[in-house]
C-alpha cells in the first residue's frame, strides 16, 4: 500500500477545526497502547493523568499556574512562526525575561512599594525582548539562521543564570544552596483566590495577551502583514512590507511575552529565582502553539491541554508509578500527529492498494 | 476526424486518453495519431490541455483512461526514462535543468546507468556542433541564457537518439533569429526521419513549418488539418472557439504629453549570482503613451520593474515620477502618487496564493487607499466591509470568474486572476502604471480584454509602460517600443515603423556592433 | 603521554560526535531536506548505544544499535515531511522534542550505571610513530569511521551518478521528477543515512566520550552538527575542519577549568598570565563558549549572502509534490 497525497483547490475548513482534535484522539490512544505496553492498565492510567487533576481544586490552580507561562509564551510564538521566524529559543528569553525582572527584588530589597512589581514586569519584558533581538538582528542584518542562533542562546542563558544563583546573586544566608533570596511580598504577584490554591493573576495577564493578538492578527493591518510575510515574502515586497521589520517585530512581541513568562513563574509559583527555573516551558509552548494551529485563542486552549499533561505525568507517577517522562513522550508525539493531521487541511490523502508500478523506479 | 487520419504507419497513436485532476477533465477522450518522419503541430489555448497530454505521453503524469500506441503496440508509459527507452525524447516549456550543476551533468542524469560524465561531454560537444547549437559542457546552467539553456535540453533529448522528439512551446522564449535558428535545426531532424510533436500557440509559425496539426480546445480534440492550407484566422478561430474581439484603437500619433515616469542613468548591482543589473538605463513614457519593452526573458525586465516600483530601492534621482525625484522612496510611497504596478509572475509576487482576493486587494492597496480601506483612525484597522465592496466593484468591471463568494487567489484560473490583479490597480485610475508580461499564460478573451485595458488607459491621459517577450501583444498594444538586452535598453522605434527583424536584432544584443545604416535609422527616434 | 597529546587526543574525541551527526545532515540536506531532528536522532542513538552495549555486553553492538534506532527514528520524520509534506522546520523540532523525551524515559534503567566503553583500537606499526601514531591510528573505531566516512562522502557526492542524482533533487526536485528521477525515494534513502549517522554519532556520546548515559547528555551537540553544516557551505571537507574547531574549543574551555594553575607554574610568564586570566572566568562563562563560538561562526559565514546562496541546496526546506 502506498499514500499519495494531492494539493486541495481550497484549504479544509473542516479539518482545521478537527485536526487538533483528531490529533489529541490519536494521542490518547497510542498513550493507551504505551500504556500497555508498560503493563499499566489503560483506563486507569489514562484517567490519573487527564481527569484525575481536574477532580480537585489545588489542582485546577496548578493548572492555571502551569499554563500561563505556556500561554504567554505561545502567543507570541505563534506571531512568529505565522511571520516565519522561527524563533524556538524562547527558553532563553523566558530566562533572562526572569533574571531582568528578578534584579528590583534581589539588588534593591530595600525598595518596597506598590511601583515594584509592575517595574518587574516591564524591566522582564525589556529583558526577553532584548534578548530575542539578538538574533532578530543577526537575521535580518547577516542573514544568520535564526533557528541556531536562538537556540544556542538557550545554553548560553541557562548558563548565566547558573552563574548568577550560584555567584552574585546567591542568598547569603540559603546554607550554599544555590538561589536568591526570596522575593518581598510586594514583588509576588498577588494570588487571585488564595483560599482554595496558589493560582495567581498571572493566567489574566496571559489571556489578555491571546485576545489582544489574535485581534491583532485578524483586524489589522499589521496582522495582515504578519501572515502576507509569512506566506510570501516576495508579495510582501509587493505590498511595501519590509521582512526586517517583521523579523524584529515578531521576535520583540514573542522575547517580551517569554519574558513575562519568566518572572509571572518567578514571582508568582517559585518565589525567588533558582537554578531549576528552566523546565522547558519555552519548548513546550512550540507545541502549544502549532497544537492551537498558530492562533492565539487557539494556544489558550491548547496551553491547557498541556498543562494538563505536566500534572497527568506527575499524577500517574504517584498513583502508577510511571516514569514522569512519560509526559515529555506524550507531548513530542502529540505535535507530531498535530503536525501530520493539518496535512489533511491543505491536502487530500489518498491510500492506494498494491505497489507501485516497477518502471516508474526510474534510473 | 482525428481517428481516420491515423494511418498504418503511425509512429504513435493516441486513442480516447483522459485525464482527471480532482473534478477537472484537463484531457477528454483525446484522439491524435503522428506519422513517421513529420512535424505535427499541438495548438491550443492556454490551459486547453496540451501540457498535460504531453506530459502522458513522456511518462510524468498516469493517464485516468485511454491507451497510447508506439509503432501499433500498445505502451503504458509509466516514467520518462521508459518513455526515452521507448525513443520518446521532450524538450521541456519550464525547462526541467538543475542550475547549481554543469551541463555535463545534466545531461547525464537523463541517461542511463553505465555513461561516463567524460565520455557524455565529449558526445555532447561534438553533437552540439554538428546541430549548430554550440555548449561547453562544463559550464554551469546558472550562468547560461535562455537561448542556451534550450540547447542544453535539446541536445540533451538528442543524445538518446529519439524517433519521437516533443517540443513544448518552445520559441516562447526564443528571438526570432533564435527561433528561425530552431526551425532549422527542427527540419534536419526531420529530415533525418525522426518525428517531432511541436506544441505551440503561435499559428504563424505552426504554418510555415508543420505538416499537420491536431487543435485542443477544453481538453478536447476540436480538429485536424494541414496547417500550411489554413489561414492564421481559420486556425485561430478553431483554436479559441469564438470569435476574439479585436482590440480597438485610436490611428498611432506622436505623443506630445507631458513626460510621468521617467528613467535616468539607473544602474542596479546583480542580486543574486544567478542574476542579471541593470547598465546605465534611460527611458521616459509620456501620459497617454503605451511604451512596450520587448527581450528575451532573463535580460533584466523583472529588475527594471523592482526598480521603477520601488520594491528596490535605488539613488534618489534614478527614477522621476510626474517630475519628482522617487528613487529613493518605497512602492508605497510611489503608489500614494498616482503609480500603479502589475509584476509578471501572479502567484506569489501580484498576489498571494493561499489569501483571499479581499486580502489580495488590501496587498496592494491598503496603503494607497488607507482613508477608504481602514477605520478607527490610525490604528490599521481593517475595514473589512470596505473591502469587500471593492473587491465585488473590480470582480464585476473586469468580469473576474470564480467558483465562491471569496475564493484564493490560487483557485482562479491563469486570466481570471491577471484579469483581477489588473483590475485591482485600473479600479484606482492610475496616472503611471508598470505592467509586466500583462498576457503571459492567459487566454484569448483575457488577453484581448486586458490589452484593451492598458489601451483604453493610455488613451485617458495615463502613461503606461508595458513589458512583454510577446511580440505580437507589442505591436498590438504600444507606440513606441524599446528592447531589452543584458540589462540594457535600446530605442528601437515607433510601432508603426519598427520592423521585427530590427527588434530581434536588438534582442539579441545587436545595438553593440550596429551598422551605419542601421545607427542612423535608430538616429532619427532617438530623443 | 605528554600533556599536549592527552589534550589533543580529547579534542578528537570530542570531535568525532560532531563530525558524524554533520555528515549524515550534509546528505540529508545535499537531497533538500533539512531536518531538524539531529539533537533528538544523536539522544537516541546515545540511549541505544548504551542500552544494545549493556544488553550483549559488545559496544560495537551498541554502535550499530545506536545507528538502526537511529536511522528508524528519523523515518518518523521521513514519513511526515516527505510523505505528508509537513513543515519541515516544525516536524524537526518535533522529533527533538520527542527524542529527548523518549530517551528519557527509556534511559530511567540505565542511570547511574556504568556503561561498556568502545575501547580504543591500536593499529600495530602505525601507532608506533612518533608524536602523531598514537593520536592517529590507536583510537576508537568510531574515530576512523568517522574519517572514512569523510572519504566516502566526498567521493559518493562528487564521483558517483548516485551523488550527483542526489544532489540535483536538492537543487531542482520539479526537474528531477520530469526526468523521472523518483524524487521521494532519494529523500527518504537521504534522510535514513542522515539518521544513522546521528545514531553512530549519539552512541560514541555514550560509549566512548562519557561511557554511561546521563538524560540530555547530547547537550546541544546535534545543533552543532546542524551549524556545522552551514558553516561548511555543504561541503564535506570543511565540515572536518569545522567538526574539529568545535571539538577544540570544546575541550580547550573544559581543560582550563580542571587546571590548577598550581601545576603550571613553570610555564612562561605571558602564557601563564593568560591562564590564569582565563582560569578567573566563571566556569559558566567558559561552558557558553561552543554555543557562542557556533554563533560567531554563523554569523561570519552569513555575512557573505553571495556564498550562501550559491552554495544552499536550492530546495532545503521545501516539501515535494507532484503532480498527478
Amino acid at each position: 500500500m502506498r499514500i499519495e497525497v494531492s494539493r486541495r483547490q481550497m484549504p479544509s475548513r473542516l479539518f482545521a477545526y478537527l485536526s487538533p482534535v483528531i490529533a489529541l484522539a490519536l494521542t490518547i490512544l497510542l498513550g493507551a497502547i504505551v500504556f500497555m505496553a508498560l503493563g499499566k492498565d489503560p483506563v486507569q492510567a489514562l484517567y490519573s493523568y487527564f481527569i484525575e487533576p481536574l477532580t480537585e481544586t489545588w489542582s485546577l490552580h496548578e493548572l492555571l499556574i502551569k499554563a500561563t507561562p505556556l500561554i504567554l509564551i505561545a502567543v507570541g510564538l505563534s506571531v512568529c512562526y505565522l511571520s516565519n521566524n522561527w524563533n524556538i529559543g524562547a527558553e532563553g528569553q523566558f530566562l533572562m525575561g526572569a533574571v531582568a525582572g528578578s534584579a528590583i527584588p534581589v539588588l534593591l530589597p530595600e525598595f518596597q512599594n506598590y511601583l515594584v512589581l509592575p517595574l518587574m514586569l516591564i524591566l522582564a519584558m525589556a529583558g526577553g525582548a532584548a534578548y530575542a533581538a539578538i538574533p532578530a538582528f543577526l537575521k535580518s542584518r547577516f542573514n544568520t539562521n535564526e533557528i541556531l542562533t536562538s537556540l544556542m542562546l538557550v545554553y548560553v542563558a541557562q548558563l548565566f543564570v547558573d552563574w548568577l544563583v550560584r555567584g552574585p546573586w546567591r542568598n547569603p544566608q540559603g546554607f550554599s544552596f544555590p538561589g536568591t533570596i526570596t522575593f518581598n511580598d510586594f514583588a509576588l504577584l498577588p494570588e487571585m483566590f488564595p483560599a482554595s490554591g496558589r493560582a495567581n493573576i498571572g493566567i489574566l495577564f496571559a489571556l489578555v495577551a491571546a485576545v489582544l493578538v489574535w485581534l491583532m492578527i485578524r483586524r489589522t493591518l499589521k496582522g495582515f502583514e504578519v501572515r502576507v510575510l509569512g506566506q510570501n515574502p516576495r508579495a510582501g515586497r509587493f505590498a511595501g512590507f519590509s521582512s526586517a521589520k517583521m523579523t524584529f517585530f515578531a521576535f520583540l512581541l514573542s522575547g517580551a511575552l517569554a519574558g513575562l513568562a519568566g518572572i509571572i513563574e518567578v514571582a508568582g509559583a517559585v518565589q525567588h529565582l533558582n537554578e531549576k527555573l528552566s523546565v522547558g516551558y519555552g519548548f513546550a509552548a512550540i507545541i502549544v502553539v502549532f497544537l492551537g494551529r498558530l492562533n492565539p485563542l487557539g494556544a489558550v486552549v491548547a496551553g491547557l491541554v498541556l498543562a494538563l499533561t505536566y500534572l497527568g505525568g506527575e499524577a500517574a507517577q504517584i498513583s502508577l508509578q510511571i516514569s514522569d517522562k512519560s509526559a515529555r513522550v506524550f507531548q513530542g508525539m502529540l505535535l507530531f500527529l498535530v503536525l501530520a493531521c493539518d496535512t489533511l487541511i491543505n491536502y487530500r490523502i489518498r491510500f492506494i492498494a498494491g505497489q507501485p508500478s516497477a518502471s516508474a523506479e526510474g534510473n | 476526424m482525428a481517428r481516420s487520419a491515423a494511418n498504418g504507419d503511425a509512429l504513435l497513436e493516441v486513442r480516447g486518453l483522459t485525464k482527471v485532476f480532482g473534478t477537472l477533465k484537463a484531457n477528454d477522450s483525446l484522439d491524435l495519431s503522428i506519422g513517421k518522419g513529420e512535424i505535427h503541430a499541438l495548438l491550443g489555448e492556454n490551459g486547453a490541455g496540451k501540457s498535460t497530454l504531453v506530459k502522458m505521453l513522456y511518462g510524468s503524469l498516469q493517464p485516468t483512461a485511454g491507451e497510447i500506441l508506439w509503432k501499433g503496440k500498445a505502451v503504458s508509459v509509466t516514467s520518462p526514462s521508459f518513455a526515452r527507452s521507448l525513443g520518446i525524447g521532450m524538450v521541456f516549456q519550464h525547462f526541467s535543468l538543475f542550475e547549481s550543476l554543469t551541463v555535463a551533468d545534466n545531461i547525464v542524469l537523463s541517461l542511463g546507468p553505465g555513461h561516463s560524465i567524460e565520455q557524455v561531454a565529449r558526445d555532447a560537444e561534438r553533437l552540439s556542433q554538428e546541430y549548430g547549437l554550440p555548449l561547453h559542457a562544463s559550464t554551469h546552467i546558472g550562468d547560461l541564457s535562455v537561448g542556451e539553456r534550450q540547447r542544453v535540453e535539446i541536445v540533451r533529448c538528442l543524445l538518446q537518439d529519439p524517433e519521437l522528439i516533443i517540443l513544448d512551446e518552445p520559441t516562447s522564449v526564443l528571438t526570432p533569429q533564435e527561433a528561425d535558428n530552431l526551425f532549422v535545426t527542427l527540419n534536419r531532424l526531420r529530415d533525418e526521419g525522426r518525428s517531432i510533436l511541436y506544441i505551440s500557440h503561435r499559428l504563424e509559425e505552426v504554418k510555415a513549418m508543420c505538416d499537420r496539426a491536431t487543435i485542443l480546445r477544453h481538453g478536447k480534440v476540436v480538429g485536424e488539418c494541414d496547417p500550411r492550407k489554413e489561414t492564421a484566422a481559420s486556425l485561430a478561430s478553431m483554436m479559441v472557439g469564438s470569435e476574439v474581439a479585436e482590440v480597438q484603437r485610436e490611428t498611432r500619433e506622436d505623443k506630445t504629453g507631458e513626460i510621468l515616469l521617467e528613467v535616468r542613468d539607473a544602474s542596479l548591482p546583480p542580486a543574486t549570482p544567478f542574476s542579471i543589473g541593470l547598465k546605465t538605463i534611460n527611458m521616459a513614457v509620456r501620459a497617454g503613451e503605451v511604451v512596450g519593452i520587448a527581450g528575451v526573458a532573463g535580460n533584466g525586465q523583472g529588475e527594471l520593474f523592482d526598480l521603477v516600483s520601488g520594491e528596490v530601492a535605488s539613488t534618489k534621482n534614478a527614477v522621476f515620477l510626474r517630475g519628482q525625484e522617487v528613487g529613493n522612496l518605497g512602492i508605497n510611497d510611489r503608489r500614494k502618487m498616482g503609480a500603479a504596478f502589475v509584476p509578471e509572475e501572479r502567484l506569489g509576487h501580484g498576489a498571494v496564493p493561499g489569501m483571499t482576493l479581499t486580502d489580495n486587494l488590501l496587498l496592494a492597496r491598503h496603503a494607497s487607499d488607507a482613508v477608504a480601506l481602514q477605520r478607527f483612525g490610525r490604528i490599521g484597522w481593517v475595514w473589512e466591509e470596505m473591502v469587500d465592496k471593492a473587491t465585488k466593484r473590480i470582480c464585476e468591471e473586469m468580469d473576474v470568474r470564480k467558483s465562491a463568494e471569496n475564493p484564493a487567489a490560487s483557485a482562479l484560473s491563469g486570466g481570471n486572476l491577471q484579469k483581477f490583479i489588473m483590475g485591482r490597480e485600473l479600479d484606482r485610475q492610475p496616472s503611471v502604471l508598470v505592467v509586466n508580461q500583462p498576457t503571459w499564460g492567459v487566454d484569448a478573451g483575457a488577453a484581448s480584454r486586458i490589452r484593451q485595458a492598458l489601451i483604453d488607459l493610455a488613451a485617458s491621459g495615463s502613461a503606461v509602460l508595458m513589458i512583454s517577450q510577446d511580440l505580437d501583444e507589442i505591436f498590438e498594444v504600444a507606440d513606441r517600443i524599446l528592447v531589452m538586452h543584458d540589462g540594457t535598453i535600446a530605442e528601437a522605434g515607433k510601432a508603426g515603423d519598427v520592423t521585427r527583424e530590427k527588434i530581434g536584432l536588438l534582442m539579441g544584443g545587436a545595438h553593440t556592433e550596429r551598422d551605419p545604416e542601421e545607427t542612423s535609422m535608430e538616429a532619427d527616434h532617438a530623443h | 603521554m605528554g600533556m599536549l597529546e592527552a589534550i589533543l587526543l580529547t579534542v578528537f574525541t570530542a570531535a568525532t560526535p560532531l563530525l558524524i551527526a554533520a555528515m549524515g545532515e550534509l546528505v540529508a540536506e545535499r537531497s533538500g531536506v533539512l531536518n531538524l531532528g539531529v539533537e533528538g536522532m544523536m539522544i537516541m542513538g546515545a540511549i541505544a548505544g548504551f542500552a544494545f552495549a549493556q544488553m550483549s555486553g559488545n559496544p560495537y553492538i551498541g554502535a550499530l544499535g545506536g545507528m538502526a534506532v537511529g536511522a528508524l527514528f528519523s523515518l518518523l520524520f521521513a514519513f511526515l515531511a516527505l510523505t505528508l509534506v509537513t513543515n519541515q522546520v516544525a516536524t524537526g523540532l518535533a522529533l527533538t522534542i520527542l527524542g529527548l523525551g523518549l530517551s528519557g524515559l527509556w534511559g530511567e534503567a540505565f542511570v547511574g550505571i556504568p556503561g561498556v566503553k568502545l575501547q580504543p583500537v591500536v593499529i600495530p606499526l602505525l601507532s608506533d610513530i612518533p608524536l602523531i601514531g598514537r593520536l592517529f591510528f590507536a583510537q576508537d573505531a568510531l574515530f576512523y569511521v568517522s574519517i572514512a566516512l569523510v572519504f566516502a562522502v566526498s567521493w559518493f557526492l562528487f564521483k558517483t551518478k548516485a551523488g550527483l542524482t542526489l544532489r540535483s533533487v536538492g537543487d531542482n526536485h520539479h526537474s528531477a521528477h520530469a526526468l523521472g528521477i523518483n524524487v521521494m525515494r532519494v529523500r527518504y534513502l537521504a534522510v535514513m543515512f542522515g539518521g544513522a549517522c546521528a545514531g553512530l554519532a549519539g552512541s560514541h556520546l555514550s560509549l566512548v566520550y562519557t561511557t554511561q548515559w546521563i538524560e540530555n547528555m547530547s547537550a546541544g551537540r546535534g545543533w552543532i552538527a546542524l551549524a556545522l553544516v552551514v558553516f561548511a557551505s555543504w561541503r564535506p571537507w570543511r565540515i572536518l575542519f569545522g567538526a574539529y574547531l568545535f571539538g577544540a574549543i570544546t575541550i580547550m574551555q573544559l581543560h582550563i577549568q580542571a587546571l590548577n594553575l598550581g601545576d603550571v607554574e613553570f610555564l612562561p610568564g605571558p602564557i601563564y598570565g593568560i591562564l590564569s586570566l582565563l582560569k578567573s572566568i566563571p566556569a559558566q562563562f567558559l561552558s557558553s563558549l561552543p554555543y557562542l563560538a557556533t554563533i560567531v561562526v554563523l554569523v561570519l559565514i552569513s555575512r557573505n549572502r553571495r556564498l550562501t546562496l550559491i552554495n544552499t541546496p536550492a530546495m532545503l526546506g521545501q516539501g515535494f509534490v507532484p503532480d498527478r
